[in-house]
């Protein structure tokens, strides 16, 4: 069975380690979710979406925000450069001691 | 743990003894590289730049030249200069030997007329500078007197997943030994500053971490350009990274877990003993060679994708979890931690392997950039030529 890494409990996202087809049966390692179903062809070492993430919402890896989905990306569909946006830092609430 | 390497006067050490055949400017660089073809135990860089540059640009590139010539893998250097250059080679010879007491010498094409005539007394020069390092003997080194330089290319998703982590448990480990380590490539903190300045020892080095990400975007920004049209490059893209945020987020975990103690401009040599991160451009070589002009005597390099980048001073040991890109491109790569991906190979496991193979370079083994004599070279620049 093909295998995808789920790097952090919080990940909505995880990286599959081979080729996976459209309806192929990806084994999670590694977090809560066991098995899924791709709705797509999903590249090696690309993402597939754990669960649905809406246009809008954060996409999650690493327990942290790597995007946000410009559409809506379904459960088991491949999560890649094309349906997700970096969003600009807010440095200035990031310092410690803040400047003006 | 200790490793064998060549002690030198201001208290480093190196793992190698060089003769380095330095260029002052693009027009040096041809001679330099013909001296050093002509004598075992030199080796050359080349230098695109030089002239015709604004005062930024060559603080700059004289940072990397004197740097070099002081790197600690360096017993001695031989300058090569024009003669109309914006800094000569006598200024240089200089600036370097006020710095350092290692040997060395220059010569400018302009004076010596011609370049036969400089390659002639260059040639003869590094002869002799190359016949007095084989004289040194390699001595037992403090793991103090270790500065691994750590760096990525040619990114993918395994990179992230498995290689960084591998060599951020290895700068872990040489950080607990006494050893130091250097992490730069900031424009690859931007989306994971938040998680790498919380390593910060200090609050100020928290902020100056967060001020180097804003500063980088902004200065990019002023000149029009956008740093997320750039990161991730295809090939990370390709390679399954989508953002910026989530090639950072692998990026910086290369850099382990210990407390930063220090946050360097280019090329700036540090000051502090422990995990250090020093402001770089994300362009690989460019941030190898500012890392070796702040006097890193190893460098630990990840890649997914596969890359076949050497320096000409400082080992680069070539790591990758890609299964497909070290069987593809072993001739190009020195460790496998694939077996982190199959499941078979833990981070800490892979941690001690690379820390044992570190030690193999430090006491001589060539990685395979450093066989091929590949010298790879890239000076950052502030902006255009005049």
């Amino acid at each position: 069975m093909a295998r995808a890494i789920v790097l952090n409990a919080k990940d909505n996202v995880a990286t599959c380690t081979s080729d996976v087809n459209a309806g192929g049966v990806i084994e999670c390692l590694g977090g809560a979710f066991d098995v899924l179903k791709t709705v797509e062809a999903i590249p090696i070492w690309h993402k597939v979406a754990l669960a649905p993430i809406e246009k809008g919402a954060k996409v999650i890896k690493y327990g942290e925000t790597i995007g946000e989905a410009l559409v809506d990306i379904p459960k088991g569909a491949w999560v890649s450069h094309e349906n997700i946006f970096s969003v600009p830092r807010a440095y200035r609430d990031e310092y410690i001691n803040r400047k003006e | 743990m200790e490793f064998w390497g060549y002690k030198r006067s201001d208290g480093r050490a190196g793992i190698r003894n060089h003769v380095l055949i330095l260029p002052t400017c693009a027009c040096g660089s041809e001679s330099a590289r013909i001296v050093a073809s002509q004598v075992r135990g030199a080796v050359n860089i080349v230098f695109n730049s030089g002239c015709s540059d604004v005062q930024a640009n060559t603080d700059m590139s004289q940072k990397i030249l004197t740097g070099f010539a002081c790197n600690p893998n360096v017993y001695g250097a031989v300058i090569i200069g024009l003669g109309c250059e914006t800094v000569p080679h006598q200024k240089l010879r200089e600036k370097i030997q006020s710095m350092t007491d290692k040997p060395i010498v220059s010569f400018g094409i302009q004076d010596e007329g011609g370049t036969l005539r400089t390659i002639e007394k260059a040639v003869r020069a590094a002869r002799d500078m190359a016949a007095a390092a084989s004289m040194q003997r390699r001595e037992r080194c403090q793991m103090s007197n270790l500065l691994m330089g750590i760096e990525c290319g040619g990114s993918d998703a395994t990179s992230g997943i498995a290689s960084n982590p591998a060599v951020g448990e290895l700068s872990d480990l040489l950080v607990y030994m006494g050893a130091s380590t250097m992490m730069s490539e900031s424009i690859e903190w931007i989306g994971a500053e938040h998680v790498l300045a919380r390593r910060a020892a200090t609050p100020e080095i928290h902020d100056q971490i967060v001020r180097i990400c804003e500063r980088y975007e902004a200065h990019l920004k002023a000149a029009g350009q956008d740093c997320r049209a750039g990161q991730p490059t295809p090939g990370n893209k390709a390679g399954g990274l989508s953002t910026i945020d989530e090639k950072s987020l692998g990026c910086i975990r290369k850099g382990g877990t210990r407390p930063i103690v220090e946050v360097l401009e280019q090329a700036e040599r540090p000051t502090k003993n422990g995990a250090i991160v020093m402001d770089t451009a994300g362009y690989d070589i460019s941030s190898v060679t500012s890392m070796v002009a702040g006097g890193c005597n190893a460098i630990v390099f990840t890649t997914g994708r596969g890359t076949p980048t050497g320096n000409a001073i400082v080992p680069v040991l070539k790591v990758t979890a890609n299964a497909q890109t070290y069987k593809w491109m072993e001739d190009n790569m020195d460790v496998d931690l694939s077996g982190i991906i199959d499941g078979k190979l833990t981070i800490n496991t892979a941690g001690r392997q690379l820390l044992d193979r570190l030690i193999e370079v430090c006491n001589g083994r060539l990685t395979k950039a450093e066989a091929y004599g590949f010298s790879d070279i890239a000076i950052d620049h502030v902006c255009r030529f005049v």
